[in-house]
Protein backbone atom coordinates (compact mmCIF):
# COMPACT_ATOMS: atom_id res chain seq x y z
CA UNK A 1 0.00 0.00 0.00
CA UNK A 2 1.16 3.47 -0.86
CA UNK A 3 0.52 6.10 1.80
CA UNK A 4 0.70 10.15 0.62
CA UNK A 5 2.10 12.13 2.90
CA UNK A 6 -0.55 11.87 6.36
CA UNK A 7 -2.65 14.94 7.09
CA UNK A 8 -4.49 15.85 10.47
CA UNK A 9 -8.26 14.29 9.89
CA UNK A 10 -10.87 17.24 9.70
CA UNK A 11 -11.57 18.71 12.26
CA UNK A 12 -15.08 16.91 14.00
CA UNK A 13 -15.00 14.02 11.75
CA UNK A 14 -16.03 10.38 13.37
CA UNK A 15 -15.32 7.52 12.91
CA UNK A 16 -17.16 5.31 10.18
CA UNK A 17 -19.31 3.11 12.74
CA UNK A 18 -21.10 1.46 9.91
CA UNK A 19 -19.14 -0.80 7.46
CA UNK A 20 -21.23 -2.62 4.76
CA UNK A 21 -19.42 -5.12 3.00
CA UNK A 22 -20.54 -6.48 -0.44
CA UNK A 23 -18.69 -9.81 -0.99
CA UNK A 24 -20.00 -10.31 -4.75
CA UNK A 25 -22.04 -9.10 -6.90
CA UNK A 26 -22.74 -12.45 -7.98
CA UNK A 27 -26.92 -13.52 -7.12
CA UNK A 28 -28.84 -16.32 -7.89
CA UNK A 29 -31.78 -13.70 -8.30
CA UNK A 30 -32.40 -11.18 -11.01
CA UNK A 31 -35.11 -8.91 -8.77
CA UNK A 32 -35.88 -5.80 -10.73
CA UNK A 33 -35.42 -3.41 -8.15
CA UNK A 34 -32.19 -4.45 -6.90
CA UNK A 35 -29.82 -2.15 -5.77
CA UNK A 36 -26.54 -2.84 -7.55
CA UNK A 37 -24.92 -0.92 -10.47
CA UNK A 38 -25.92 -1.62 -13.71
CA UNK A 39 -22.61 -2.51 -14.88
CA UNK A 40 -21.80 -4.60 -12.09
CA UNK A 41 -20.85 -7.29 -14.83
CA UNK A 42 -17.28 -5.55 -15.52
CA UNK A 43 -17.05 -5.21 -11.77
CA UNK A 44 -16.08 -8.69 -11.06
CA UNK A 45 -12.68 -8.61 -9.40
CA UNK A 46 -13.90 -9.68 -6.03
CA UNK A 47 -11.69 -9.21 -3.58
CA UNK A 48 -9.79 -12.25 -1.83
CA UNK A 49 -10.44 -13.80 1.97
CA UNK A 50 -7.31 -12.28 3.15
CA UNK A 51 -7.76 -8.61 1.67
CA UNK A 52 -11.62 -9.12 3.12
CA UNK A 53 -9.39 -9.61 6.37
CA UNK A 54 -7.29 -7.08 6.25
CA UNK A 55 -10.46 -4.61 5.16
CA UNK A 56 -12.38 -6.30 8.31
CA UNK A 57 -9.25 -5.35 10.63
CA UNK A 58 -8.32 -1.93 9.36
CA UNK A 59 -12.18 -1.08 9.77
CA UNK A 60 -12.26 -2.32 13.23
CA UNK A 61 -9.25 -0.56 14.25
CA UNK A 62 -10.90 2.65 13.60
CA UNK A 63 -13.90 2.17 15.47
CA UNK A 64 -16.47 0.67 12.83
CA UNK A 65 -18.68 -1.82 14.75
CA UNK A 66 -21.64 -2.84 12.72
CA UNK A 67 -21.07 -4.89 10.02
CA UNK A 68 -23.28 -5.85 7.02
CA UNK A 69 -22.46 -8.37 4.85
CA UNK A 70 -24.36 -8.47 1.72
CA UNK A 71 -24.21 -8.53 -2.11
CA UNK A 72 -25.16 -9.31 -4.34
CA UNK A 73 -26.01 -12.54 -2.68
CA UNK A 74 -23.22 -12.90 0.37
CA UNK A 75 -23.69 -17.06 0.65
CA UNK A 76 -21.89 -17.75 -2.91
CA UNK A 77 -19.27 -16.69 -0.90
CA UNK A 78 -17.44 -19.82 0.06
CA UNK A 79 -15.23 -18.14 2.63
CA UNK A 80 -18.05 -16.47 4.38
CA UNK A 81 -17.91 -18.10 7.61
CA UNK A 82 -14.30 -17.44 7.72
CA UNK A 83 -15.20 -14.07 7.44
CA UNK A 84 -17.76 -13.85 10.16
CA UNK A 85 -15.28 -15.20 12.43
CA UNK A 86 -13.05 -13.14 12.03
CA UNK A 87 -15.34 -10.22 11.91
CA UNK A 88 -16.77 -11.53 15.65
CA UNK A 89 -13.66 -12.30 16.79
CA UNK A 90 -12.92 -8.23 16.50
CA UNK A 91 -15.91 -7.48 18.60
CA UNK A 92 -18.16 -6.63 15.22
CA UNK A 93 -21.71 -7.25 15.37
CA UNK A 94 -22.04 -8.93 12.63
CA UNK A 95 -25.31 -8.81 10.04
CA UNK A 96 -25.79 -11.54 7.09
CA UNK A 97 -27.96 -9.81 4.42
CA UNK A 98 -29.30 -12.78 2.39
CA UNK A 99 -32.24 -13.49 -0.05
CA UNK A 100 -31.34 -17.11 1.68
CA UNK A 101 -30.79 -18.88 -0.93
CA UNK A 102 -27.41 -20.43 -0.67
CA UNK A 103 -28.67 -21.04 3.15
CA UNK A 104 -29.37 -24.72 4.54
CA UNK A 105 -29.43 -26.04 7.78
CA UNK A 106 -25.96 -27.56 7.97
CA UNK A 107 -24.69 -23.74 6.68
CA UNK A 108 -26.96 -21.83 9.57
CA UNK A 109 -25.21 -24.21 12.40
CA UNK A 110 -22.10 -23.00 10.69
CA UNK A 111 -22.49 -19.54 10.66
CA UNK A 112 -23.55 -19.98 14.46
CA UNK A 113 -20.74 -21.64 15.17
CA UNK A 114 -18.37 -18.55 13.69
CA UNK A 115 -20.73 -16.24 15.87
CA UNK A 116 -23.12 -14.37 13.47
CA UNK A 117 -25.35 -12.10 15.02
CA UNK A 118 -28.01 -11.76 13.04
CA UNK A 119 -29.72 -12.71 9.77
CA UNK A 120 -31.89 -10.86 7.68
CA UNK A 121 -34.17 -12.51 5.13
CA UNK A 122 -35.92 -10.80 2.02
CA UNK A 123 -39.17 -11.96 0.99
CA UNK A 124 -40.29 -10.41 -2.39
CA UNK A 125 -44.35 -10.66 -1.66
CA UNK A 126 -46.80 -12.44 0.35
CA UNK A 127 -46.96 -15.25 -2.80
CA UNK A 128 -45.12 -17.09 -4.81
CA UNK A 129 -46.36 -16.48 -8.05
CA UNK A 130 -45.72 -12.50 -7.35
CA UNK A 131 -41.89 -13.94 -5.67
CA UNK A 132 -41.63 -15.40 -8.89
CA UNK A 133 -42.29 -12.52 -11.40
CA UNK A 134 -40.37 -10.32 -9.37
CA UNK A 135 -37.35 -12.10 -8.45
CA UNK A 136 -37.18 -14.33 -11.93
CA UNK A 137 -36.87 -17.37 -9.83
CA UNK A 138 -40.13 -19.83 -9.28
CA UNK A 139 -38.24 -21.44 -6.74
CA UNK A 140 -36.75 -19.29 -4.39
CA UNK A 141 -39.94 -18.14 -2.30
CA UNK A 142 -40.65 -21.53 -1.10
CA UNK A 143 -37.39 -22.08 0.02
CA UNK A 144 -37.17 -18.73 1.31
CA UNK A 145 -40.13 -19.62 3.95
CA UNK A 146 -37.76 -22.82 5.07
CA UNK A 147 -34.87 -20.53 5.32
CA UNK A 148 -36.89 -18.01 7.65
CA UNK A 149 -38.42 -20.92 9.65
CA UNK A 150 -34.42 -22.75 10.43
CA UNK A 151 -33.12 -19.38 10.80
CA UNK A 152 -35.72 -18.90 13.46
CA UNK A 153 -35.43 -22.36 15.10
CA UNK A 154 -31.85 -21.74 15.59
CA UNK A 155 -32.31 -19.11 18.08
CA UNK A 156 -31.00 -15.70 15.90
CA UNK A 157 -33.24 -12.55 15.92
CA UNK A 158 -34.81 -12.03 12.81
CA UNK A 159 -35.29 -9.00 10.77
CA UNK A 160 -37.38 -10.02 7.47
CA UNK A 161 -37.22 -7.02 4.85
CA UNK A 162 -40.12 -7.15 2.36
CA UNK A 163 -39.36 -4.21 -0.70
CA UNK A 164 -42.25 -2.67 -1.71
CA UNK A 165 -43.78 -2.16 -5.53
CA UNK A 166 -46.77 -1.20 -7.69
CA UNK A 167 -47.13 -4.79 -7.45
CA UNK A 168 -46.99 -6.29 -4.00
CA UNK A 169 -47.62 -3.53 -2.11
CA UNK A 170 -51.29 -4.40 -2.53
CA UNK A 171 -51.03 -7.43 -0.81
CA UNK A 172 -49.52 -5.77 2.43
CA UNK A 173 -52.24 -7.26 4.70
CA UNK A 174 -50.73 -11.00 3.88
CA UNK A 175 -47.23 -10.07 3.83
CA UNK A 176 -47.29 -8.68 7.38
CA UNK A 177 -49.95 -12.05 8.29
CA UNK A 178 -46.86 -14.17 7.16
CA UNK A 179 -44.30 -12.57 8.48
CA UNK A 180 -46.07 -12.67 12.37
CA UNK A 181 -46.28 -16.33 11.49
CA UNK A 182 -42.39 -16.77 10.31
CA UNK A 183 -42.16 -15.16 14.19
CA UNK A 184 -40.38 -11.89 12.85
CA UNK A 185 -38.51 -9.93 15.69
CA UNK A 186 -38.86 -6.73 13.12
CA UNK A 187 -40.16 -6.36 9.41
CA UNK A 188 -39.09 -3.41 7.00
CA UNK A 189 -41.76 -2.62 4.75
CA UNK A 190 -38.86 -0.72 2.48
CA UNK A 191 -40.80 0.72 -0.50
CA UNK A 192 -37.95 0.34 -2.96
CA UNK A 193 -35.32 2.76 -3.65
CA UNK A 194 -35.05 3.72 -7.10
CA UNK A 195 -31.20 3.15 -7.71
CA UNK A 196 -29.32 0.98 -9.60
CA UNK A 197 -31.95 -1.64 -11.36
CA UNK A 198 -34.59 -0.16 -9.95
CA UNK A 199 -33.92 3.39 -11.40
CA UNK A 200 -34.27 1.62 -14.68
CA UNK A 201 -37.49 0.21 -13.83
CA UNK A 202 -38.90 3.14 -11.83
CA UNK A 203 -41.88 3.68 -14.03
CA UNK A 204 -42.74 -0.14 -13.59
CA UNK A 205 -42.11 -0.15 -10.14
CA UNK A 206 -43.48 3.19 -7.86
CA UNK A 207 -47.02 2.88 -6.48
CA UNK A 208 -49.67 5.01 -6.87
CA UNK A 209 -50.60 7.73 -3.79
CA UNK A 210 -53.67 5.69 -3.18
CA UNK A 211 -51.95 2.24 -3.10
CA UNK A 212 -49.38 4.12 -0.97
CA UNK A 213 -51.65 5.03 1.78
CA UNK A 214 -53.80 2.11 2.15
CA UNK A 215 -50.89 0.02 2.74
CA UNK A 216 -49.75 2.42 5.56
CA UNK A 217 -53.12 2.99 6.90
CA UNK A 218 -53.17 -1.58 6.67
CA UNK A 219 -49.70 -1.61 8.69
CA UNK A 220 -50.68 0.87 11.81
CA UNK A 221 -53.90 -1.72 12.18
CA UNK A 222 -51.29 -4.15 12.25
CA UNK A 223 -49.06 -2.29 14.66
CA UNK A 224 -52.23 -1.80 16.97
CA UNK A 225 -53.52 -5.23 16.54
CA UNK A 226 -49.92 -7.03 17.38
CA UNK A 227 -49.49 -4.79 20.58
CA UNK A 228 -53.05 -6.41 21.65
CA UNK A 229 -51.61 -9.61 20.99
CA UNK A 230 -48.77 -9.06 22.86
CA UNK A 231 -46.25 -10.02 19.84
CA UNK A 232 -43.11 -7.88 19.86
CA UNK A 233 -42.89 -7.53 16.34
CA UNK A 234 -41.33 -4.26 14.97
CA UNK A 235 -42.89 -2.62 11.55
CA UNK A 236 -40.73 -0.39 9.51
CA UNK A 237 -42.38 1.48 6.89
CA UNK A 238 -40.71 3.54 4.49
CA UNK A 239 -42.15 5.24 2.12
CA UNK A 240 -40.75 6.09 -1.24
CA UNK A 241 -38.62 8.83 -1.85
CA UNK A 242 -40.93 10.24 -4.53
CA UNK A 243 -43.96 10.92 -2.55
CA UNK A 244 -41.74 12.65 0.22
CA UNK A 245 -41.75 16.47 0.32
CA UNK A 246 -38.19 16.34 1.51
CA UNK A 247 -35.73 14.80 1.57
CA UNK A 248 -33.77 11.64 3.54
CA UNK A 249 -30.97 12.25 5.68
CA UNK A 250 -28.73 10.19 3.29
CA UNK A 251 -26.59 7.52 5.06
CA UNK A 252 -27.04 10.47 8.25
CA UNK A 253 -24.61 12.27 5.71
CA UNK A 254 -22.05 12.01 3.58
CA UNK A 255 -18.75 10.42 5.00
CA UNK A 256 -20.52 10.32 8.23
CA UNK A 257 -21.13 7.47 9.48
CA UNK A 258 -21.50 4.96 7.16
CA UNK A 259 -19.28 3.13 4.22
CA UNK A 260 -19.21 0.57 1.97
CA UNK A 261 -16.41 -1.35 0.73
CA UNK A 262 -17.67 -2.69 -3.34
CA UNK A 263 -16.37 -6.47 -4.39
CA UNK A 264 -14.20 -5.05 -5.66
CA UNK A 265 -12.66 -3.31 -3.22
CA UNK A 266 -14.09 0.25 -4.13
CA UNK A 267 -14.91 2.35 -1.18
CA UNK A 268 -18.03 4.34 -0.91
CA UNK A 269 -20.22 6.43 1.06
CA UNK A 270 -23.21 4.32 0.14
CA UNK A 271 -23.87 1.53 -2.23
CA UNK A 272 -25.32 3.79 -5.09
CA UNK A 273 -22.55 6.24 -4.81
CA UNK A 274 -21.08 4.69 -8.10
CA UNK A 275 -23.11 6.25 -10.18
CA UNK A 276 -21.47 9.38 -9.44
CA UNK A 277 -19.39 10.82 -11.97
CA UNK A 278 -16.43 10.69 -9.70
CA UNK A 279 -13.41 8.87 -9.07
CA UNK A 280 -13.59 6.86 -5.77
CA UNK A 281 -10.56 4.97 -3.69
CA UNK A 282 -10.03 1.45 -3.69
CA UNK A 283 -8.65 -0.87 -0.27
CA UNK A 284 -6.33 -2.32 -2.95
CA UNK A 285 -4.25 0.97 -3.23
CA UNK A 286 -4.83 2.89 0.16
CA UNK A 287 -5.71 2.04 3.79
CA UNK A 288 -9.23 2.77 4.78
CA UNK A 289 -7.89 5.36 7.10
CA UNK A 290 -6.82 7.43 4.55
CA UNK A 291 -9.66 6.69 2.53
CA UNK A 292 -12.06 7.71 5.24
CA UNK A 293 -10.10 10.45 6.34
CA UNK A 294 -8.52 12.10 3.36
CA UNK A 295 -9.45 11.25 -0.12
CA UNK A 296 -11.42 13.60 -2.40
CA UNK A 297 -14.22 11.32 -2.33
CA UNK A 298 -15.06 11.11 1.00
CA UNK A 299 -14.07 15.06 1.88
CA UNK A 300 -16.52 16.26 -1.24
CA UNK A 301 -19.75 16.71 0.01
CA UNK A 302 -18.87 16.49 3.81
CA UNK A 303 -20.28 19.49 5.86
CA UNK A 304 -22.02 22.41 4.52
CA UNK A 305 -19.84 24.49 2.38
CA UNK A 306 -20.29 22.49 -0.83
CA UNK A 307 -24.30 23.18 -0.55
CA UNK A 308 -26.08 24.91 -2.97
CA UNK A 309 -29.27 27.61 -2.75
CA UNK A 310 -32.09 26.28 -1.60
CA UNK A 311 -29.92 24.04 1.03
CA UNK A 312 -26.95 26.92 1.55
CA UNK A 313 -29.73 29.13 3.80
CA UNK A 314 -32.35 26.37 4.61
CA UNK A 315 -32.71 25.62 8.54
CA UNK A 316 -33.34 22.27 7.72
CA UNK A 317 -29.76 21.56 6.16
CA UNK A 318 -28.51 19.90 9.77
CA UNK A 319 -31.33 17.73 9.37
CA UNK A 320 -31.47 15.85 6.02
CA UNK A 321 -27.90 17.44 4.54
CA UNK A 322 -29.54 17.89 1.20
CA UNK A 323 -30.88 14.79 0.53
CA UNK A 324 -29.01 11.92 -1.78
CA UNK A 325 -26.23 12.70 -4.05
CA UNK A 326 -27.29 10.03 -6.11
CA UNK A 327 -30.86 10.93 -6.57
CA UNK A 328 -29.56 14.60 -7.41
CA UNK A 329 -27.32 13.30 -10.28
CA UNK A 330 -30.06 11.05 -11.49
CA UNK A 331 -32.85 13.55 -12.19
CA UNK A 332 -30.73 16.79 -12.58
CA UNK A 333 -27.32 15.18 -14.10
CA UNK A 334 -25.86 17.15 -11.75
CA UNK A 335 -24.14 15.88 -7.99
CA UNK A 336 -24.28 19.40 -6.43
CA UNK A 337 -27.96 19.99 -6.93
CA UNK A 338 -30.00 19.93 -3.64
CA UNK A 339 -32.00 16.75 -3.75
CA UNK A 340 -35.35 17.24 -6.05
CA UNK A 341 -37.66 15.06 -3.53
CA UNK A 342 -37.47 18.73 -1.73
CA UNK A 343 -40.32 20.60 -2.56
CA UNK A 344 -37.78 23.63 -1.99
CA UNK A 345 -36.11 22.44 -5.18
CA UNK A 346 -36.08 23.90 -8.45
CA UNK A 347 -36.05 21.01 -9.78
CA UNK A 348 -39.05 19.11 -7.45
CA UNK A 349 -41.07 19.52 -11.29
CA UNK A 350 -39.10 16.32 -12.12
CA UNK A 351 -40.63 14.30 -9.39
CA UNK A 352 -43.90 15.12 -10.08
CA UNK A 353 -43.09 14.59 -13.44
CA UNK A 354 -41.70 10.76 -12.46
CA UNK A 355 -44.68 9.97 -10.86
CA UNK A 356 -47.01 10.86 -13.72
CA UNK A 357 -45.10 8.85 -15.61
CA UNK A 358 -45.29 6.10 -13.81
CA UNK A 359 -49.19 6.21 -13.46
CA UNK A 360 -49.38 5.74 -17.19
CA UNK A 361 -46.84 2.67 -17.32
CA UNK A 362 -49.02 0.05 -17.47
CA UNK A 363 -46.20 -2.84 -17.60
CA UNK A 364 -46.72 -6.47 -15.43
CA UNK A 365 -44.02 -7.17 -13.35
CA UNK A 366 -43.03 -9.84 -15.37
CA UNK A 367 -42.30 -7.02 -18.30
CA UNK A 368 -39.72 -5.27 -16.44
CA UNK A 369 -35.90 -5.49 -17.14
CA UNK A 370 -34.49 -8.16 -15.49
CA UNK A 371 -31.15 -8.04 -13.83
CA UNK A 372 -28.39 -10.42 -14.39
CA UNK A 373 -25.06 -10.65 -16.48
CA UNK A 374 -26.43 -10.45 -19.85
CA UNK A 375 -28.40 -7.74 -19.18
CA UNK A 376 -25.45 -6.00 -17.38
CA UNK A 377 -23.51 -6.59 -20.33
CA UNK A 378 -25.65 -4.40 -22.33
CA UNK A 379 -24.62 -1.81 -19.98
CA UNK A 380 -21.05 -2.25 -19.88
CA UNK A 381 -20.86 -1.89 -23.59
CA UNK A 382 -22.87 1.71 -23.72
CA UNK B 1 -41.42 -3.31 40.49
CA UNK B 2 -40.99 -6.38 41.77
CA UNK B 3 -37.19 -7.21 43.47
CA UNK B 4 -36.99 -10.55 42.56
CA UNK B 5 -37.13 -10.17 38.98
CA UNK B 6 -33.97 -10.82 36.98
CA UNK B 7 -33.98 -9.13 33.56
CA UNK B 8 -31.53 -10.04 31.13
CA UNK B 9 -30.54 -8.83 28.02
CA UNK B 10 -33.19 -9.55 24.59
CA UNK B 11 -31.45 -12.38 23.15
CA UNK B 12 -29.42 -11.59 20.34
CA UNK B 13 -28.16 -8.09 21.68
CA UNK B 14 -25.10 -7.65 22.55
CA UNK B 15 -23.57 -5.02 25.33
CA UNK B 16 -19.73 -3.79 24.52
CA UNK B 17 -17.29 -1.13 25.68
CA UNK B 18 -16.68 0.68 22.53
CA UNK B 19 -13.12 2.03 23.11
CA UNK B 20 -13.24 4.45 20.05
CA UNK B 21 -16.16 5.78 21.65
CA UNK B 22 -15.35 5.49 24.85
CA UNK B 23 -18.59 4.11 26.30
CA UNK B 24 -20.75 1.12 26.43
CA UNK B 25 -23.00 0.16 23.03
CA UNK B 26 -25.80 -2.20 23.14
CA UNK B 27 -26.02 -3.75 19.52
CA UNK B 28 -28.86 -5.33 17.85
CA UNK B 29 -30.01 -6.11 14.09
CA UNK B 30 -28.32 -3.17 11.58
CA UNK B 31 -28.40 -0.84 15.08
CA UNK B 32 -26.91 0.35 17.76
CA UNK B 33 -28.21 2.51 21.40
CA UNK B 34 -25.17 4.60 22.47
CA UNK B 35 -25.15 4.24 26.35
CA UNK B 36 -24.98 6.67 28.85
CA UNK B 37 -22.42 6.10 31.78
CA UNK B 38 -24.86 4.87 34.48
CA UNK B 39 -27.03 2.89 31.76
CA UNK B 40 -23.98 0.93 30.88
CA UNK B 41 -22.82 0.50 34.31
CA UNK B 42 -26.58 -1.14 34.93
CA UNK B 43 -26.64 -3.09 32.02
CA UNK B 44 -22.92 -4.66 32.29
CA UNK B 45 -24.42 -6.08 35.68
CA UNK B 46 -27.53 -7.82 34.10
CA UNK B 47 -25.68 -11.53 33.87
CA UNK B 48 -28.56 -13.42 34.38
CA UNK B 49 -28.47 -14.21 38.02
CA UNK B 50 -28.94 -10.84 40.01
CA UNK B 51 -32.07 -9.67 40.47
CA UNK B 52 -33.01 -6.02 41.25
CA UNK B 53 -32.37 -6.35 44.59
CA UNK B 54 -28.42 -7.61 44.11
CA UNK B 55 -28.14 -5.24 41.02
CA UNK B 56 -29.06 -2.44 43.55
CA UNK B 57 -27.02 -4.09 45.67
CA UNK B 58 -23.58 -4.23 43.60
CA UNK B 59 -24.09 -0.77 42.48
CA UNK B 60 -24.24 0.54 46.34
CA UNK B 61 -21.19 -1.50 46.96
CA UNK B 62 -19.19 0.40 43.76
CA UNK B 63 -20.70 3.99 44.01
CA UNK B 64 -21.07 3.81 48.03
CA UNK B 65 -21.59 7.53 48.07
CA UNK B 66 -24.82 7.31 46.17
CA UNK B 67 -28.17 7.33 48.63
CA UNK B 68 -29.77 4.27 48.02
CA UNK B 69 -33.03 5.37 47.84
CA UNK B 70 -32.16 7.32 44.90
CA UNK B 71 -30.33 5.18 43.57
CA UNK B 72 -32.96 2.48 43.51
CA UNK B 73 -35.99 4.81 41.85
CA UNK B 74 -33.21 5.30 39.23
CA UNK B 75 -32.43 1.74 38.21
CA UNK B 76 -35.82 0.67 38.22
CA UNK B 77 -37.07 3.96 36.53
CA UNK B 78 -33.81 2.98 34.31
CA UNK B 79 -34.80 -0.92 34.01
CA UNK B 80 -38.66 -0.17 33.07
CA UNK B 81 -37.83 1.86 30.16
CA UNK B 82 -35.26 -0.30 29.31
CA UNK B 83 -37.65 -3.05 29.10
CA UNK B 84 -40.49 -1.36 27.50
CA UNK B 85 -38.01 -0.65 24.72
CA UNK B 86 -37.80 -4.14 24.73
CA UNK B 87 -33.35 -3.95 25.68
CA UNK B 88 -34.08 -6.02 28.10
CA UNK B 89 -36.79 -9.18 29.38
CA UNK B 90 -36.75 -10.96 32.33
CA UNK B 91 -38.53 -14.71 32.00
Amino acid sequence: MTEPVPTPPPAGQGAPLWLLAELTYRCPLQCSYCSNPLDFAARQDELSTDEWFDVLRQARAMGAVQLGFSGGEPLVRKDLEALVAEARRLGFYTNLITSGLGLDEARIDALREAGLDHIQISLQAADADVAAAVAGSPKAHAKKLAMARAVKAAGYPMVLNVVLHRHNIDQIDDIIALCAELGADAVELANCQLYGWAQLNRAGLLPSREQLEAAEATTQRWRERLATKGQDMRLLFVIPDYYATRPKACMGGWGSIFMTVAPDGAVLPCHSARILPMTFPTVRKQSLKTIWYQSEAFNRYRGEDWMPSPCRDCDERHKDFGGCRCQAYMLTGNADATDPVCDLSPDHHLIEAAREEAANDPRAINELTLRNVRQSRVFCRE
Amino acid sequence: MNPTTVYRLRPGWRLQWEEAQQRHVLLYPEGMVQLNESAGAILTLLDGERDVTALIDELQRRFPQAPREEMSADVEEFLQDAANQGWIRHD
